[in-house]
């Protein structure tokens, strides 16, 4: 049987695919580019059928401390903003992975700072891979570059939040939010049961039976004894991740004398780029970093010992470009182009970037 | 084969709509297809643009540099788009909207007075529909019968009565377009 090609937005596909996860619930507040996905999300009315919580908070704060709250019952939990709605949740992200529970958080990001513009921007990059809020502590961050991966992302990002007991966000942005491309939905998938939650979920606060520990969810620690091992524990935590959860993509790069670097929507522009230098005879390539954070360092590095220079192409002023030149280490020539406040670069715009500050 | 469209016009004119059109037309072809919307703070009135991407093989960049076909609603997005269309391409425009004359000479310019079409049939929501029959007679680039197909998975289902009406509309359109130069 083939199954059924779609055509819709990348907010719409993240609201269908998380019906179809089998999510229990989503708490949000609107804002523009993303308040699609909260809009789907009450048209499809999930609670009728798989029984998913959909809730308007009364604010973005609240709608982090509700998934802060489902998330310490070991439900699959999620919430979704824009970039000034992500800098208010940053509280209570931190807490969630103070606290280690598993949730998922979608960032369709805005050009910044403060209000900024409603026009798509990759300006949250530091926000998200760097801490956000306060603390030693990590996000696994996916970053979309179609419509087909918004949907996906969903899936991948529940498992993995849940196999760490991490929080895992989707970084994408205005333009993949906001435009419409054919996606396959996966498949439909229950709910986990209560049962399944407490067989899976041995943490989880979903009522004491006689004999078990009581299963405290919280990120307070006042011996500084007991809150130094927990950070460990928790670094343990990350390396694990970076060793196994790098995720990237690679687009003409086995003959490239220079790689463009770019994650979702610049990535999109930047096969365009790729297609049109390899045209005029320039042996370029891109790397796409799928996973943002654990950051694929390693292949970078390697691929600094091929080419003779790197651009870092982001809409932001040049913060994916630190994370590049820390795994490149002064090896090659490693530059940044972007555009900032909402403004997208266009394919040429890129090229001529690459020329002036590469060859 | 690849076709680049921007489509830009007032907002209110049925620009956003027009290319979901295409794009669902195109997806029922068996296109790939991206639809990539201007989502400003765009009202009844202000500017408003879309790049639908129809093609054989995937898609890279939804954002271009230039298009192989402009369909111009309105006096700014003629001063906006002129100079993206590639040379040899196509600009397409509303004869109402439009004040100056189209300056580039390497392109194929084509007009449909869709406005006054609309007008006569007393129906002003057809006025998008003529314009994407003009379109589809220069460029056939997807069939009649799976842009009706792509009209009623685009439109709610309590607007399907109104699919003869658009059909009507693209048929008109395609007989009321006149290249210019």
């Amino acid at each position: 049987m083939t199954e059924e090609v779609k055509l819709m937005k990348g907010n719409e596909a993240i609201a269908h695919a998380a019906i179809r996860y089998g999510a229990d619930g989503y708490f949000g507040y609107p804002i523009t580019p993303q308040s699609e996905i909260l809009e789907t999300l009450m048209a499809e009315k999930p609670w009728e059928t798989t029984g998913m919580v959909v809730l308007q908070a009364e604010s973005e704060v609240a709608a982090i401390n509700m998934v802060y709250g489902g998330a310490g019952t070991g439900k699959r939990v999620m919430t979704s903003s824009s970039s000034p709605g992500i800098s208010l949740k940053q509280e209570g992200i931190s807490y969630i992975a103070g606290a280690e529970l598993p949730c998922l958080i979608v960032n369709v990001m805005r050009g910044g700072p403060g209000l900024g513009t409603i026009q798509p921007s990759q300006a949250d990059y530091f926000q998200t891979v760097k801490g956000g809020g306060h603390g030693d502590y990590r996000l696994i961050t996916l970053a979309p570059s179609s419509v087909q991966e918004m949907a996906d992302f969903v899936g991948l990002g529940f498992d993995l939040a849940f196999k760490y007991n991490n929080p895992a966000i989707i970084l994408a942005d205005g333009i993949i939010g906001q435009m419409m491309e054919k996606v396959v939905m996966p498949p439909f998938r229950p709910r986990k049961t209560e049962e399944e939650i407490i067989a899976e979920c041995p943490w989880a606060a979903q009522g004491k039976p006689a004999g078990r520990k009581l299963n405290v969810i919280t990120s307070l620690e006042l011996d500084p004894a007991i809150m130094e091992e927990n950070n460990i524990r928790f670094q343990a935590k990350y390396r694990k991740i970076e060793e196994n959860e790098v995720r990237y993509e690679e687009f003409h790069c086995d003959d490239a004398e220079y790689l463009l670097i770019a994650f979702g929507s610049s990535a999109r522009i930047c096969q365009k780029v790729v297609e049109n230098a390899r045209a005029e005879g320039c042996k370029l390539g891109l790397l796409r970093p799928i996973t943002l954070w654990p950051f694929p360092s390693k292949i970078i590095a390697q691929y600094a010992d091929k080419v003779k220079g790197m651009l870092s192409v982001e809409l932001n002023a040049g913060q994916m470009v630190e994370d590049i030149r820390l795994a490149v280490n002064g090896k090659i020539k490693v530059e940044h182009f972007g555009r900032l406040g909402g403004i997208v670069f266009t394919p040429d715009e890129v090229l001529a970037a690459l020329k002036e500050k590469l060859f | 084969m690849k076709q680049e469209i921007i489509i830009a016009g007032f907002g209110g004119q049925g620009v956003l709509s027009m290319g979901k059109i295409l794009a669902y037309s195109g997806l029922m072809e068996g296109k790939e297809v991206s639809w990539m919307p201007s989502y400003g703070p765009e009202q009844r009135g202000g500017t408003a643009n879309v790049t639908v991407i129809l093609s054989d093989a995937p898609i890279s960049s939804p954002i271009l540099n230039e298009y192989d076909i402009a369909i111009i609603l309105n006096q700014p997005s003629l001063d906006k788009f002129e100079s993206k269309v590639k040379k040899g391409g196509i600009l397409i425009y509303d004869g109402y909207g439009i004040h100056t004359p189209v300056k580039r000479t390497d392109i194929n310019v084509y007009r449909v007075d869709a406005m006054d079409a609309a007008t006569e049939m007393k129906n002003e929501k057809a006025f998008n529909m003529l314009i994407l029959g003009g379109l589809l007679k220069i460029v056939p680039m997807v069939k009649l019968e799976n842009v009706l197909l792509g009209l009623k998975k685009s439109l709610p289902e309590r607007h399907h009565k109104l699919i003869p009406m658009n059909e009507a509309a693209i048929k008109k359109g395609m007989e009321i377009i006149q290249q210019v130069q």
